[in-house]
């Protein structure tokens, strides 16, 4: 009996997951595949990371031997031209004809480019497949300004690309009066439409194109309401045209509006002709997304194998990736009252807007929107999809709980075992405990070779490392938490060997606990462990220290270092601001007030650090650790010395707080405030710990945060005196040096620990672990230890030696630290 | 012809370095083998070029590359830290600004397909420093 023939015409996402879905149920058939690209299948999800370094290669579905390797015949660059299906044979553009016994299409779909006069101008281009970003990008190397052509899910993610690309003024030109009109609703375009502002998007709604103008190249769009807008490039993104040319010709049924008609198992007109992903047209619909794509894939594959799979819809639920802020939306988004109940949260100040649509008897989610904060998202749309029933607040489920315990029943680990956890893949939350439980997997990247959850959009991963970590703990094991490939222990583990064991430098930590040759990341956390335990000189050990460390100040653009004296609490006398003045003016360098509190003298080239300390330390000026991993300013307000609201003199206080943690190092950078009274002009409340004057002592604040997720520091002490503050104090840093992981500030810190504020209050105040006078002699040893390290170098000619940019050439400037004019200063040359 | 100075002290498999015959190199003396820090890196001038050397003592290797990092054309690497990437044990330095990572072997970047910088052969004779350039 001679082998049955499957021909696959189209090698794009879905004819790819075609050939891998039948080959993993039986090798029986013989398969080809016609493809029309001169590439093999690649995923075109992720096609933006083409800009972002990501090659062909990469973003390839299969390594070059996988046809081979599975009997697979693949002809690249040869489009399939004709189908007849009476005689079941196609016809190639290479001059093939073969015979089939099934036919696939997966023909994908083309941009839809509208009948625009001029849209066949240089500089107008579509987003699909490699080779159009090729050309955007050569095109973009000399444009200034571009547009796109729409302002849906690809539309935003092209306009994305071209603020990447360098474009430096981007526009999207949308024709509906809202951005995703199939995704988001009015409220939640409008505030996608103000955080795109921020990302430096300009957006037109309402807008349509009446054609585009320019001599041979654009140079402009003309719009219907007679305006227009100049531009250099366009991107067109305005929808999809599915490509059903050759069924057409074939006769076989297409949709008026495009897309070859199939039934539920992926059949057309003819039954032995199949369509599916972005060419099949199922009920009236395209799937435009991958997930549904694969799906009909399975049921081709299955169908073919005798088995029974029925293709009934698809969840088209997206989360869109890239732009920087999250946008999702999930279920039925636009029902509206009184076919349901819509509960809506909206934060203008954060650009946060929630909405869900819940059934009138309030026990099930229809759907919803997110944009801003989509972290809820799998959450969510696992929800719908299983129709878990809401707890009794279900606006816990968009805000989160507030006050009390979290709502119980919405975890990961309630979900259903046939959960659809990766929809890209089908990978249910069964089988990926399973992965865990039988094969031991135990990281994201396991995860994707043995299931292939996560490997799709990627939507899911966060989820996916959620259920491994939860599947660990439910059956006692520890799950690690590991500093990095060198080094098989998280930090706190290191720290306790380390300090046990009495280690002193790298190479012997790396030798008892490590492997290999360690690497930029354990370095300097073993740096951090071993100044943290021992308080030696950083200078020492100079080379396993992040450059700043090294060199004992910040890099800057350009390669030269900014200079930061330690200016205790602000204050700062009129003879030291002299000599800082003298300095800068001296070496050329630009001077500026920080937001320490202090002042920052900027682009001191490498050979000159050691001279400029040793003015500076003349003076009687110190390093003010401006480039460690180690307490930064504590921050003061005048406090009772001179302002009428003030109730203790907080910068005395601020100066002695700062004397005393002066130098030690930490997980992360460490800063305070003190403040005179409530009135807070310290702004204590956001650093790493805040002292607050009341009428009876001092309010301790910890765990606050400003940079880029603000948090305001947790009370940890009331009304309590200076000798009591210093001590929780005391015991806090050291807690937080025990224990925290690498680069994590307090207040993360805090977040991750289980308990929280309350576990934290116990072990500082109430010494719950008995630790506290062990805390205190421990920080007390660093304090005893602490030495200015510029001033060891000043001293030391050894050590200035390596101040030098060329070891063969020690008085020689690098000719490529190079300044601009600025403002009666100078400023880096831009990169 | 060129060799590198090494003893295998170091606990890897690295790979072993390739001996090949290499035709109109030219040795220039960089340095003392004391102006490196151990573990560390320096930066020699030879005319306006800036060339980075590293003193790999964990593996008992010297490596030498270009000086600039391709990424924001910054003359930074001999300011990089070392380290190893992989069960190969790849030697590499990292970029002190925004830590793209090199191969010391081969020069290519680790972490982003990009880049490539050049790596140059070193000899030690006695306690001098020679670059092939
Ligand atoms: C100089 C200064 C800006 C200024 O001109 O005012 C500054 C400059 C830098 N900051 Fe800052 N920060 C400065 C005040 C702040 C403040 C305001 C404050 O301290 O009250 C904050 C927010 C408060 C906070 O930290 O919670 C701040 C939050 C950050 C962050 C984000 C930290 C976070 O937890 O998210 C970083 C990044 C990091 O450390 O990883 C950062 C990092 C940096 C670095 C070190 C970036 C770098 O690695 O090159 C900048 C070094 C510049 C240089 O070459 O010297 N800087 N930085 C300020 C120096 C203060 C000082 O006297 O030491
Ligand atoms: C930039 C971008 C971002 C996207 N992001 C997402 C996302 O985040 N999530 C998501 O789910 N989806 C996303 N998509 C959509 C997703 O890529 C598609 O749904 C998916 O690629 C459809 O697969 P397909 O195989 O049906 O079509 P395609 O991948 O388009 O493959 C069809 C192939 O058939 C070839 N072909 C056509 N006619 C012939 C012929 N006659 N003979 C031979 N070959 C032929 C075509 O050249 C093409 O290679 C994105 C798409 C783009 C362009
Ligand atoms: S806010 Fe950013 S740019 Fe400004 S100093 Fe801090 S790190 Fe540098
Ligand atoms: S300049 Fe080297 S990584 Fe950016």
């Amino acid at each position: 009996m001679s082998q049955t023939t499957v021909i696959v015409v189209g090698n794009g996402m879905v004819g790819y997951k075609f050939c891998e879905k039948l080959i993993a149920k039986t090798k029986q058939f013989n398969i080809i595949v016609f493809g029309e690209e001169p590439r093999r299948a690649y995923d075109r999800v992720h096609l933006s990371e083409y800009f972002n370094g990501k090659t062909a290669d990469d973003l390839s579905m299969s390594t070059e031997s996988w046809y081979t390797e599975n009997n697979i015949t693949l002809y690249l660059n040869d489009p399939v031209q004709e189908i007849n299906p009476a005689e079941k044979t196609v016809h190639s553009l290479n001059g093939m004809t073969l015979k089939y016994d099934y036919l696939v299409l997966a023909t994908g779909s083309s941009a839809f480019v509208p009948d625009l006069p001029g849209v066949d101008k240089d500089g107008v281009f579509v987003y699909r497949t490699i080779e159009d970003l090729e050309l955007i990008k050569a095109y973009a190397a000399k444009s200034k300004n571009g547009a796109v052509m729409g302002g849906g899910l690809l539309g935003l993610e092209a306009a994305k690309a071209l603020i990447d690309l360098g474009i430096q003024e981007t526009h999207v030109i949308e024709f509906a009066p809202r951005l995703m009109p199939r995704q988001i609703d009015s409220m939640g375009s409008a505030m996608l439409q103000s955080k795109l502002k921020e990302l430096g998007l300009n957006i037109h709604l309402n807008k349509s194109t009446r054609c585009i103008a320019g001599d041979h190249k654009i140079e402009s769009l003309q719009f219907n309401d007679d305006s227009s807008l100049p531009i250099d490039m366009l991107v067109i993104s305005a929808g999809i045209r599915p490509r059903d040319e050759l069924a057409k010709l074939a006769g076989l049924h297409v949709g008026t509006r495009g897309g070859i008609m199939v039934n539920e198992k992926m059949q057309t007109s003819n039954e032995y002709v199949f369509a599916i992903g972005e060419c099949a047209l199922y009920d009236g619909m395209i799937y435009g997304l991958v997930a549904p794509g694969y799906e009909m894939a399975d049921t081709v594959a299955t169908y073919l194998v005798e088995g029974d799979k029925s293709f009934y819809g698809f969840d088209m639920s997206t989360k869109l990736k890239l732009i920087g802020v999250d946008v999702a939306s999930f279920g039925d988004a636009f029902v509206t009252e009184p076919d349901c109940r819509t509960i809506i949260f909206e934060d203008t100040h954060k650009g946060v807007y929630k909405r869900i649509n819940i059934s009138t008897d309030g026990k099930y989610l229809l759907g919803g929107i997110l944009i801003g904060d989509a972290e809820a998202y799998n959450m969510l749309l696992q929800t719908v999809n299983n129709k878990l029933v809401l707890p009794p607040n279900p606006e816990d489920l968009i805000m989160g709980a507030r006050g009390g315990e979290a709502n119980e029943g919405t975890g990961v680990m309630n979900l259903p075992d046939e959960a659809l956890v990766c929809s890209c893949e089908a990978v249910t939350k069964g089988a990926i405990c399973d992965a865990v439980n039988e094969q031991g997997i135990t990281n994201i990247d396991g995860m994707k070779k043995c299931t292939k959850a996560g490997t799709g959009c990627g939507g899911c991963i966060p989820m996916v490392k959620d259920l491994i970590t939860g599947t660990l703990k439910a059956y006692g094991q520890y799950v690690k938490n590991v500093i990095c490939e060198h080094f098989d222990y998280s930090r706190q583990e290191l720290l306790d060997l380390v300090r046990v064991n009495k280690v002193k430098n790298y190479d012997e930590v790396l030798d008892h606990y490590g492997r290999g040759d360690g690497c930029e990341v354990c370095k300097p956390a073993v740096a951090s462990i071993l100044s943290g335990l021992w308080n030696d000189l950083i200078v020492k050990q100079d080379t396993i220290q992040d450059s700043n460390d090294r060199y004992l100040a910040n890099i800057q653009k350009g390669g030269t270092y900014s200079v930061v004296p330690r200016i205790a609490g602000g204050e700062i006398t009129p003879d030291k601001l002299i000599v800082l003045g003298q300095v800068a003016k001296k070496y050329n360098l630009y001077t500026k007030i920080t937001g320490g509190q202090r002042i920052d003298l900027f682009g001191a080239h490498v050979n000159d650090l050691p001279e400029i300390w040793e003015e500076l330390i003349d003076a009687g000026f110190e390093s003010g650790h401006a480039y460690g991993k180690s307490l930064r300013t504590v921050k003061s307000c005048v406090g009772s010395t001179w302002c009428r609201f003030g109730l203790h003199d907080s910068v005395s206080f601020a100066i002695e707080i700062e004397e005393r943690y002066k130098g030690i190092r930490s997980p992360h950078k460490l800063k305070g405030g003190v403040s005179g009274c409530v009135r807070e002009c310290a702004e204590a409340q956001a650093k790493d710990f805040g002292v607050i004057a009341t009428e009876k002592g001092w309010n301790l604040y910890v765990c606050g945060n400003g940079g880029s997720k603000p948090q305001h520091a947790q009370l940890l002490a009331t009304d309590i005196d200076k000798e009591t503050l210093v001590k929780y104090l005391d015991r806090f840093l050291m807690f937080y040096i025990k224990t925290a992981d690498p680069l994590t500030r307090t207040a993360t810190w805090l977040n991750k620990m289980d308990g929280g504020m309350s576990y934290l209050k116990n072990v500082i105040v109430n010494d719950s672990l008995g630790m506290g006078q062990q805390l205190e002699e421990e920080i007390q040893a660093l304090i005893d230890t602490y030495h200015c390290e510029w001033k060891e170098v000043v001293e030391n000619p050894e050590l200035r030696k390596r101040f030098a940019h060329f070891v063969n050439a020690p008085d020689d400037k690098d000719p490529h630290a190079q300044f601009e004019p600025m403002r009666d200063q100078v400023k880096a040359k831009g990169w | 012809m060129y060799a590198l100075v090494k003893n295998l002290t170091h606990t890897c498999n690295s790979q072993p370095i390739r001996m090949e015959a290499v035709i109109d190199i030219q040795w220039i003396y960089a340095c003392g083998i004391d102006d490196v820090p151990a573990n560390g890196g320096a930066c020699v001038k030879h005319g306006d070029e800036q060339i980075a050397i590293f003193n790999f003592t964990r593996r008992g290797e010297w490596f030498a590359t270009q000086n600039l990092c391709p990424h924001k054309q910054q003359m930074v690497l001999s300011r990089g830290m070392i380290g190893s990437a992989g069960d190969a044990c790849e030697p590499k330095v990292a970029c002190p600004f925004h830590k793209r990572t090199f191969s010391l072997l081969t020069g290519e970047c680790l972490t982003d397909d990009e880049y490539q910088i050049k790596t140059y052969p070193v000899k030690i004779i006695g306690d001098k420093v020679y670059v092939g350039v």
